[in-house]
């Protein structure tokens, strides 16, 4: 009599606890360690908005904030353009179907290839004395002398395009793939012209995709690092790297503000990661 | 009209093709140049002869496994629970699974270093915390691998068919369920083994010996070593995502991660 409609769902839910226990001791608590610092005063511990604010007020910060931000739009942009060119190449260009299968295979290996070998990879070729340098400097040219240098920010640009265009193969391919016959067609027996085509049909169909992926790229190359600490030697002031020379030894003087630096971080990954989630939901209406 | 996109198509792959391969070209080209004049495998012989290479490397050979290990223990159970007695837990603990696509590694590390480096939480010196890292960093693909390959089978069913013939819980995870899923695990399993071995600021931040950080550290004071170092990486992480394609013949997920 007592107790009515408790123990339905009391036992079932202890078999997930080890999950939650090591989610939250590990993932959660520290994670929410960081929105509460943020918002914490480093002397008396009251609650404070002194933190963030302190970010828009330095140069050094927002200057960070802007290469990351400036590395993944472009990098992101740039990736997500010749990534669907050669998926569409590979898939529709009515090449020899296994292009198809190994262009794919590469990606998988490309997109995971990335952090300190792929630097070196691009210092082998790219740097003063690599291959592809020494090969321009037979034929009287070298890039070197036109303001082209591998360790900075076009060169770490260049780098970063190696992980991202692959990305964006792997997750564009579907929807190419969702693309039917069918509707180029009876565009075609409607009398369109192939730019009709694209502009009304195949290119509204794909833009939720596209953009969604884009975001997505952006996201990769902004939580990047390893990358970039390899090739400059943490000459470049990206957010991840001030957070890292931060861990190593408090650069910014005040501990506080390193939390909201991360904490910024975590904002604008959040927000991209909920956009490409909206558009591939989006996505998913027209691709069965 | 044809032939052009054809020769378009061709022109861009070609660009794909060598964007791609140029890179690892002249890493391998490089890497074989340690001896002045010759081309020789000499740097591969001084890095297999370095002490400190075979303690970062097989360190993470240990953490992969340990990774691997603790993954499978963690998320199968918990993963099979779900589909069989609590369908409400989904969504939440599919959104956990995802947050670390949130928190960048670096952000994660600064927040394990600066939770657990002070009493009574002191354990930021524990190899147990960097195996736990690693484990939440390869959850959102080791968790769907495992998700996914039980969509594929009859939970319901198999376990039901297993208690009605007297086995217990250890029994059926261990003896039916893991069995039957074994393609999928075996996908996350070298997804995340590719992903521990590339990765670099956890082990560097939390100071454990480890594949990455000792590259990084050649790369200060070597040339030749460092380019061989970065073939042997390409050809693991090649390793690795072929097994996934090969176990996985062509379905599955997209192998797409990794410390960038």
């Amino acid at each position: 009599m007592a107790r009515p409609a408790r123990p339905k769902i009391s036992w079932a839910w202890l078999g997930v606890m080890p999950f939650f226990l090591f989610t939250f001791l590990f993932l959660l608590y520290p994670s929410s360690t960081i929105v509460i610092r943020s918002f914490r005063e480093s002397g008396s511990g009251g609650f404070t908005f002194d933190n963030i604010l302190a970010l828009f007020k330095s140069p050094y910060i927002l200057g960070s904030y802007w290469i990351s931000i400036k590395i993944s739009l472009i990098t992101a942009l740039g990736g997500a353009i010749f990534g669907f060119l050669l998926a569409y190449a590979a898939i529709r260009g009515g090449l020899p179907s296994f292009v198809r299968l190994s262009l794919l295979t590469f990606c998988g290996v490309a997109s995971n290839f990335a952090g300190v070998p792929l630097a070196f990879a691009f210092i082998a070729l790219l740097s003063p004395a690599g291959l592809l340098i020494s090969w321009m400097k037979l034929f009287g040219f070298n890039p070197y002398f036109h303001g082209f240098t591998l360790y900075t920010f076009w060169g770490l640009s260049l780098v970063y395009m190696y992980f991202q265009f692959p990305l964006m193969v792997l997750i564009i391919a579907p929807a190419i793939d969702g693309l039917r016959r069918e509707w180029l067609e009876a565009s075609q027996n409607l009398g369109a012209s192939t730019s009709q085509y694209w502009r009304h049909v195949a290119f509204p169909i794909l833009l939720p995709s596209l953009m969604g992926t884009t975001i997505l790229l952006f996201g990769n190359a902004f939580g990047a690092f390893a990358t970039a600490q390899a090739l400059t030697g943490g000459q470049i002031n990206l957010v991840t790297i001030v957070i890292g020379s931060e861990l190593r030894g408090d650069v910014l003087g005040n501990p506080g503000i390193g939390y909201a630096l991360a904490l910024g971080m975590v904002v604008i990954m959040a927000l991209a990661i909920a956009g490409y989630t909206v558009l591939q939901r989006r996505t998913e209406r027209w691709l069965r | 009209m044809k032939i052009r996109g054809k020769v378009w198509a061709w022109f861009l792959i070609i660009l794909g093709v060598l964007y791609f391969f140029l890179p690892l070209l002249a890493t391998f080209l490089f890497s074989l140049k340690a001896k002045l004049g010759v081309l020789s495998f000499q740097a591969y012989v001084n890095v297999f002869n370095d002490p400190k290479f075979i303690k970062g490397f097989s360190g993470s050979l240990l953490w992969a496994t340990l990774t691997i290990v603790v993954g499978i223990l963690l998320f199968v159970p918990t993963a099979y629970w779900v589909r069989l007695k609590v369908p409400k837990a989904r969504s939440a603990i599919e959104f956990i699974t995802l947050i670390p696509f949130v928190v960048p590694p670096i952000v994660f590390v600064f927040g394990l270093v600066r939770t657990y480096s002070r009493p009574p939480l002191l354990i930021v010196d524990s190899p147990a915390l960097l195996v736990a890292a690693y484990t939440i960093i390869s959850m959102p693909y080791m968790y769907r691998a495992i998700d996914i390959g039980l969509r594929s089978i009859d939970v319901r069913t198999l376990t039901e068919a297993a208690q009605s013939l007297g086995a217990g819980w250890g029994t059926i995870l261990f003896r039916i369920i893991i069995p039957n899923i074994r393609v999928a695990i075996l996908n996350g399993a070298f997804l995340s083994f590719a992903i521990v071995l590339g990765e670099f600021i956890l082990a560097r931040y939390l100071v454990k010996p480890a594949f990455a950080p000792y590259m990084l550290d050649l790369g200060q004071n070597r040339a030749f070593e460092p380019a061989a170092l970065a073939v042997i990486s390409f050809a693991l992480t090649w390793a690795c995502m072929g097994i996934i394609s090969l176990v996985g013949r062509g379905k599955g997920q997209a192998p797409v991660g990794g410390g960038h």
